[in-house]
């Protein structure tokens, strides 16, 4: 390519979006996986696995899913869909891996306008199965989708996709902090999901009528990694957009964090006030990053608190009444202690393994 | 989601700011927040009167 060529592209890429945070999928290299360490989990019922990815293949007993270290050339890992017992869907069936894109990541679109954004979708993609795959893009108030199809050619190997989709001019599509626009990549979804393909049509569909569905086949894999959705009709999509590995973690922290004790000792973990002899209550953490909405807290270890030096106060080893503010983990009440002093600090500590976990995923 | 169970969590004052759930066999503590997609989901199991949200101990 001529100094000119390479100018002239750089010059289409600028005027068609940024020449930075291009890409509007987070995790699209598959490298977080916060709930499941790279750990194979079942995927048969719908659910987040690695960070921003959701789905599952029903249909097919046993399938499951994980971040896997096979990948692309110039990636570290691809998500892994291992097809369990195949069958064939029944015609409401929902097979498939997704992620949905917050609204404010789609605002500058200008989706349902006249001066709607062509948008191109690249990913790297193998599989065991040959043939015409399909997915589809859909969101707004009124639901609009627009399939699409791709073909795997040569099986076992990793090969590059590229999707250029014109932008919808119609439609009341989300641009704050709910649901932007879904991303699928049907698995097998049944014959209500799937309809034509290469244009924007009303109705909510995952796939492509005829397109290969991978659930019917016993053992099958699906490989997925480099996932990149841009502004812009590129004929050739621009490198998949490596971030800092921190940028990366902090994006997907918006939507779901998992904060853990893995040193091997019970530490230390935060300060909270006794407000009786026998419970506590206050901010456990502040969440890493700034969340999508109020999260969904959980738990998992053993807690515990005490006072100056003291032994534990015996308080339950499980936090009592954890709940979230926009920004930290609480707890209003933790109670079962003994021997506390009302008003005064109580340092909070866990257990080598005890976790917390914050979702607000769409 | 299978939630089997939904009991309101007070702050210190006696004020309902979240829903302790059993959802898909995890307890999860799920906030007041209409953008929270447990919350939403409550609600509409809520409406279809198969879900019924015990108030606070």
């Amino acid at each position: 390519m001529s100094k000119a060529r390479q100018l002239a592209s750089l010059g289409n890429v600028y005027d068609d979006g940024a020449l930075s945070n291009r890409n509007r999928i987070i995790n699209g290299a598959m490298v977080f996986d916060q709930r499941n360490g790279g750990s194979s989990v079942a995927f048969t019922s719908a659910a987040y696995k690695l960070d921003r990815w959701v789905g599952a293949v029903g249909t097919a007993t046993g399938t499951t899913i994980q971040r896997s270290t096979t990948s692309a050339t110039g990636f570290s890992n691809s998500a892994l869909i291992t097809i369990g017992t195949g069958a064939s869907p029944v015609a409401g069936a929902v097979n498939r891996i997704y992620q949905v894109i917050e609204g404010y990541n789609i605002s500058d679109f200008a989706w349902g306008t006249a001066s709607a954004s062509a948008i191109t979708l690249s990913f790297w993609v193998r599989s065991s199965v040959t043939g015409t795959f399909s997915g589809a893009l859909y969101g707004a108030s009124t639901i609009q989708s627009y399939p699409f199809t791709y073909t795997i050619s040569a099986a076992n190997t990793f090969e590059q996709k590229t999707i250029i989709i014109s932008g919808p001019t119609t439609g009341t599509w989300n641009s704050t902090n709910g649901a932007g626009v879904y991303v699928n990549f049907d698995l097998g979804s049944g014959s209500t999901f799937k309809t034509s393909a290469g244009s924007w049509t009303t109705g909510t569909y995952i796939g492509v009528t005829g397109s290969t569905n991978l659930c019917e086949t016993t053992g099958a894999t699906f490989y997925l990694t480099g996932v990149q959705l841009e502004v812009g009709d590129l004929s050739t999509a621009t490198p998949f957009e490596h971030i800092p590995y921190s940028d990366q973690l902090a994006r997907c922290q918006r939507y779901f964090c998992k904060i853990e004790n893995n040193t091997g000792n019970s530490q230390y973990l935060g300060i909270l006030q006794a407000y009786t002899s026998s419970a506590v209550f206050g901010v456990i953490k502040d969440f890493p990053a700034e969340m999508r909405t109020t999260p969904t807290v959980a738990q998992s270890g053993t807690f515990g608190c005490g006072q100056a030096g003291s032994a534990p106060a015996g308080v339950s080893t499980t936090i009592g009444l954890l709940a979230a503010t926009s920004r930290s983990w609480i707890t209003t009440g933790w109670g079962g202690g003994s021997g506390l002093v009302a008003g005064y600090a109580s340092v909070t500590s866990w257990s080598d393994g005890a976790y917390l976990t914050a979702d607000a995923e769409l | 989601m299978n939630i089997t169970s939904a009991q309101y969590i007070t702050n210190r004052d006696g004020t309902n700011i979240a829903i302790s759930a059993v959802v898909d066999d995890d307890t999860l503590s799920v906030p007041l927040d209409p953008a929270n997609r447990h919350y939403q989901e409550i609600l509409r199991q809520v409406e279809a009167g198969t879900l019924v949200i015990q108030e606070a101990d």
